[in-house]
C-alpha cells in the first residue's frame, strides 16, 4: 500500500460516520482540500459551507454541538485552530462537542509555503482546558481516531497532514486515546514523535540499528491529554530522548516531553527536532531534509546525544 | 392587534417587573463592587418581554427541556440584567443574586453555561454569540423542530467582523427560526458608538444581508412584544430587531454616559439610583 494522506483517510472515515444523523460537516470553502466532498454529496442537508469565514464556522459548530449534534469543522489548521479566540470561548470554555479538523499542518504541505503552514496550533490547543488534541500518523490510525471521536465527550482538535505517509499500522491496530503507541522497544535512545515524524523516527531507528544503537520509538498520537508516564518511562530507560514534530519546538510535543521528564524528576538529555522559524516553499522531502525532519535528521539528533554521552 | 383591557394590564405588570429588576441590577452591582450597569439597564425591558411576555418557551424546573426556545446573550457583560431575569423566571433562587462575581458563585462576571442552569452559551468575548445562535437554528432546522433561537447582541459588538460573518450566513441560509435582537443603546465602553465606529445605516446593512428588519423603541413593552411576535412568525428570512434604547435607562445621570458602561455605583449612588427608578422615571 502506498503513502496515504491522513486528510484523505479522514474524508473516507467521515463518510462512514455520516450514517449517524448527529454528524454535521462544516467547511470554509475547502471541501476539496479537506476531503469532505463525498460527504457533501451524500449528506447535503448536513453539510454547511460558511465560505471564507472560519470564525463563524467555529461558532456555528459550537451552537450545533450544544444542540446535540457532532459537528466537524474542517479547514486548514492555519485557519481554524488559529482562530484561537473563538476556539477558546465558543468551543473550549463552553465544552462544546466540536471536532476541529485542521489539515495541511507543518512544513510538510510543501509548495504553498509559510502562510498556510500551521506550526503553532498544537501549542495553542494544548493550552486550552477541555480540548483533546489528536494527530494520527497514518491511514489506519486516522480511521480509528475518527471512530473514537464519535464517542468522545468534549471538544477535540484533529491534526491532519496534506502529504501522504506510509502505513505504520495494520487493520488490527487498536487506538487508545491518551496512551502513547509503543512502536519499537530499545534502550539506548528514545525517539518520541508525532504525525509524519513517526515515519521519520522509524527510519532513524533503522539507520541507528545498523550502527548497533537500539532506539525505542513512541508514537504520540494524543498530545492532550499527554501520556507523561510513558514518556518519563522511556526517558528513565534510555537516558537520551529525541522529541520530533512538524511544529514549532516551543509549546508542542517537544515542550510536552520536556515537561514530562522534568516533572517526573528523571535525569535525561533531550533534543527537540522541529521548527524554530516559519516555514517556506519547497517540496516536502526537500523541506524535511533542510529542517532536519526526515529520518536522517532524527538520526542525526539521536547521534548528537549519543556522542555527548551521559 | 388592538390591545384589550387584559393586555393593557399585562403591559403594566411587565413595566412594574422591569422597574423591580432595575432595582435588582443596582443592588447586585453595589454588592459586587464591579460590573456593568449601562447595558443591563438598557436591555432589561426587552428581556422582561421575552421571558415574561409569553414569547420564550422554557421550563425553569427542566432547563434542558429539548423543545425549549434558546436565548443567547452575546453581550455577555450584561449579566446583572440577565441574571435578575433568570432568577425571577425560577432557574435559581434570587438569594443567589448577591453572590454575583464572588468566588465559587455560579453567577460569574460573564455567563457560564457549565455553572448556571438556564444559560445556553458562555459568552463575553464580544462578537461570538450570534454564530453559536446560527448553529442552534441550524440544529433545529435539521431536526425539523419547532423551537426558536433568539440572540441579543450589543451595538458595540456589531462592529466585529465575526458578527457580520454570522449575519451573512443566516441570511443566505434563510434561517427564519432565528431572531437577532440588537440592544442599540448608542454607547460603548469608551464613548458613543456613532463616534467610535458608526454602524449606520444599520438596518440597511441587515437588509442587504437578506434579513427581515424591525426597528422599535426597546423601552416600549408593547412594541417589544409585537416585534418578538412578528419575528417569530416571519418566514423565509431571519429577523433582526433593532431595539433602540438608552444605555443606563432609568437612572438619569447614567443615561448615555459611557462612564457607566463598566462601573458599579457607590452605596450612596445606588440609593439615589433606586429612588429614581422607584420614582417611576423608568
Amino acid at each position: 500500500m502506498g503513502a496515504v494522506a491522513t486528510r484523505k483517510a479522514f474524508g473516507d472515515a467521515i463518510l462512514r460516520m455520516g450514517e449517524d444523523p448527529r454528524v454535521v460537516v462544516l467547511t470554509g470553502d475547502l471541501k476539496n482540500s479537506t476531503n469532505v466532498e463525498d460527504f457533501a454529496a451524500k449528506f447535503p442537508d448536513r453539510f454547511i459551507d460558511v465560505g471564507i469565514a472560519e470564525k463563524n464556522m467555529l461558532g456555528v459548530a459550537a451552537g450545533l454541538a450544544l444542540s446535540g449534534k457532532i459537528p466537524w469543522a474542517c479547514s486548514f489548521a492555519a485557519f481554524n485552530a488559529n482562530r484561537l479566540e473563538v476556539v477558546r470561548l465558543s468551543i473550549a470554555y463552553n465544552r462544546a462537542n466540536v471536532r476541529i479538523v485542521g489539515t495541511h499542518v507543518g512544513i510538510g504541505i510543501g509548495d504553498d509555503g509559510a502562510t498556510q503552514m500551521a506550526l503553532e496550533d498544537i501549542a495553542a490547543m494544548r493550552a486550552l482546558p477541555n480540548m483533546a488534541v489528536i494527530q494520527p500518523c497514518d491511514e489506519v490510525e486516522t480511521h480509528r481516531a475518527v471512530e473514537y471521536l464519535m464517542e468522545h465527550d468534549g471538544p477535540a482538535f484533529l491534526r491532519l497532514m496534506r502529504q501522504g505517509t506510509d502505513a505504520v499500522h495494520d487493520g488490527a491496530y487498536r487506538f487508545a486515546f491518551g496512551e502513547a503507541d509503543a512502536l519499537r522497544d530499545g534502550g539506548d535512545v528514545a525517539l518520541i514523535a508525532t504525525g509524519a515524524l513517526v515515519q521519520s523516527a522509524l527510519a532513524a531507528a533503522d539507520e541507528l540499528a545498523a550502527d548497533g544503537v537500539s532506539a525505542r520509538v513512541l508514537n504520540v498520537h494524543t498530545l492532550q491529554p499527554f501520556d507523561a508516564q510513558a514518556v518519563a518511562e522511556a526517558a528513565r530507560a534510555c537516558g537520551k530522548v529525541v522529541a520530533a514534530e512538524d511544529h514549532n519546538v516551543n509549546g508542542g510535543l517537544g515542550s510536552a516531553v520536556a515537561e514530562a521528564i522534568a516533572e517526573a524528576g528523571v535525569g535525561a538529555r533531550l533534543v527537540r527536532v522541529g521548527l524554530r522559524s516559519f516555514g517556506e516553499s519547497g517540496k516536502t522531502d526537500e523541506l524535511y531534509a533542510k529542517y532536519g525532519l526526515d529520518g536522517a535528521g532524527v538520526a542525526r539528533a539521536a547521534r548528537s546525544l549519543l556522542e555527548r554521552g551521559r | 392587534m388592538p390591545g384589550t383591557a387584559t393586555q393593557t394590564a399585562d403591559m403594566e405588570s411587565l413595566r412594574r417587573l422591569s422597574q423591580e429588576l432595575r432595582v435588582k441590577i443596582i443592588e447586585m452591582l453595589v454588592e459586587a463592587g464591579s460590573g456593568h450597569p449601562g447595558g443591563s439597564l438598557s436591555e432589561i425591558d426587552m428581556l422582561v418581554c421575552l421571558y415574561f411576555g409569553g414569547i420564550l418557551r422554557y421550563r425553569a424546573d427542566e432547563p434542558a427541556w429539548p423543545d425549549r426556545d434558546r436565548f443567547v446573550l452575546s453581550k455577555g457583560h450584561c449579566t446583572p440584567g440577565y441574571y435578575s431575569v433568570l432568577a425571577r423566571a425560577g432557574f435559581f433562587s434570587e438569594e443567589l443574586l448577591p453572590t454575583f462575581r464572588k468566588l465559587e458563585s455560579p453567577l460569574q462576571g460573564h455567563p457560564d453555561r457549565t455553572r448556571l442552569a438556564g444559560v445556553e452559551l458562555s459568552a463575553g468575548s464580544l462578537g461570538q454569540g450570534l454564530s453559536a445562535a446560527v448553529g442552534m437554528a441550524f440544529a433545529a432546522r435539521l431536526d425539523d423542530a419547532e423551537w426558536q433561537t433568539y440572540c441579543m447582541c450589543g451595538d458595540g459588538e456589531s462592529q466585529s467582523g465575526h458578527i457580520w460573518e454570522a449575519i451573512m450566513c443566516a441570511g443566505n441560509y434563510k434561517l427564519d427560526n432565528l431572531t437577532a435582537i440588537v440592544d442599540y443603546n448608542q454607547v460603548q465602553q469608551t464613548g458613543m458608538v456613532a463616534e467610535i465606529q458608526d454602524l449606520e445605516p444599520f438596518a440597511d446593512k441587515f437588509r442587504a444581508f437578506k434579513w427581515n428588519v424591525l426597528e422599535i423603541d426597546g423601552h416600549d413593552h408593547r412594541a417589544c412584544l409585537d416585534a418578538l411576535t412578528s419575528a417569530r412568525d416571519h418566514r423565509g428570512a431571519p429577523t433582526a430587531i433593532i431595539s433602540n434604547t438608552k444605555k443606563g435607562k432609568g437612572v438619569s445621570w447614567m443615561e448615555l454616559d459611557y462612564n457607566w458602561h463598566g462601573k458599579a455605583p457607590s452605596a450612596e449612588e445606588a440609593g439615589r439610583a433606586i429612588a429614581e427608578i422607584m420614582g417611576g422615571r423608568a
